[in-house]
């Protein structure tokens, strides 16, 4: 692709970058990514994808921006109070870069939209904050065969997996039902430190510029933990489960489910 | 020294690191293996830089010239995609 003069400058870091160069730019420039959530780690993730230079980027969350977010979810701020936050992080996004096309999509996914929502990308980025959106959208990624990049937050730990279907393991393979209601706090009852999706939200954005770029080895068949407080991090294999109800050969689960009762919504 | 043809010449004169390298960088990229690019330059650092920075990425560095008080001549031949 031919670069303009101000992408040069913008991009020149990673075009002198052996591993990206000029036909890395172009790949990057030709992705399509959408994320699920425009809150703590879904702000960090388009924020980097947007300064990459990713080509389409779609934010997918249904809530409005609150004062409580803005300890963490850095795409908003006072004056987007109130506004959808998809919104909000489009107008941040959009003056970073305006090369990226970003597609607000202010909606809640749900079992009858997902799969309509996901097929124009390449990949999927998961940045919810409930175990119904996770399981719904590792089953949607499964059965389309979309590659997810996943993270997840809480208190001062956090953690990433790429999951490429028919490759490597799925969610399911590592949890293969969601937990009760009420067993695990959510976000908002056992709180989070500010900077956690930060570092999370970094790490999927990685995953998703070489998944992009074809370079180094994502984080198939491993699970990335990060610990805040001991300032570690540790990695754990998940090999993929032959019986899994989703991704094995014979799944058991063929249709989309949404977890709903019991859960809280609350983002 | 022999005289060799280059298949590909950029002038980048008047640019400044890391614009010398992302020029020659993307030029390099367009252009087949085995095929020679030759470069004007005017940045006295990028006269340096620039080969070592393409030795780094694989290509051959062929010939290095002062042209004149202010101008260099960098000639690389492409090894590497």
């Amino acid at each position: 692709m031919e670069f303009t003069d101000d992408q040069l400058q913008r991009y020149s870091r990673h075009i002198i970058l052996p591993e990206v160069g000029g036909k890395g730019q172009a790949k990057i420039a030709h992705a399509k990514v959408v994320i699920i959530g425009a809150g703590g780690l879904g702000c960090p993730v388009g924020y980097y994808l947007t300064a990459a230079g990713v080509g389409t980027l779609a934010l997918i969350d249904n809530d409005i921006v609150e004062m409580s977010n803005l300890q963490r979810q850095i795409a908003h701020n006072i004056h987007t109070i109130g506004m959808p936050k998809v919104e909000s992080a489009q107008k941040t996004f959009t003056a970073l870069n305006p090369d990226v096309r970003i597609v607000p999509l202010r909606v809640r996914i749900s079992k009858d939209n997902i799969l309509n929502l996901i097929k124009d990308y390449d990949i999927v980025v998961d940045g919810s904050d409930n175990f119904p959106t996770r399981y719904l959208v590792n089953d949607a990624c499964v059965m389309a065969g979309k590659p997810l990049v996943s993270g997840a937050i809480l208190r001062f730990e956090g953690q990433v997996t790429t999951i490429i279907p028919g490759r490597g393991h799925c969610y399911r393979c590592l949890f293969e039902e969601p937990p009760p209601p009420g067993l695990v706090p959510s976000c908002q009852e056992a709180g989070v430190l500010g900077v956690l999706p930060g570092v999370i939200g970094g790490l999927q954005a990685t995953e998703v510029l070489k998944l992009i770029l074809g370079k180094g080895e994502p984080l198939m068949g491993e699970l990335l933990m990060y610990n805040a407080l001991n300032s570690s991090f540790r990695k754990v294999r998940v090999p993929r489960n032959p019986a899994c109800p989703v991704c094995s050969d014979s799944p058991t689960i063929t249709e989309l489910i949404d977890y709903n009762e019991g859960y809280c919504n609350l983002r | 020294m022999e005289r060799i043809i280059a298949d590909k010449k950029i002038d980048i004169r008047g640019l400044v690191c890391p614009y010398t390298f992302v020029k020659a960088k993307l030029a390099i990229e367009s252009m087949e293996i085995g095929q020679v690019l030759e470069i004007l330059l005017d940045y006295e650092e990028a006269s340096r830089s620039i080969p070592k920075s393409m030795e780094d990425h694989g290509q051959k560095v062929l010939h290095v010239e002062k042209m004149s008080d202010t101008d260099w001549l960098l000639v690389i031949r492409k090894e590497k995609d």
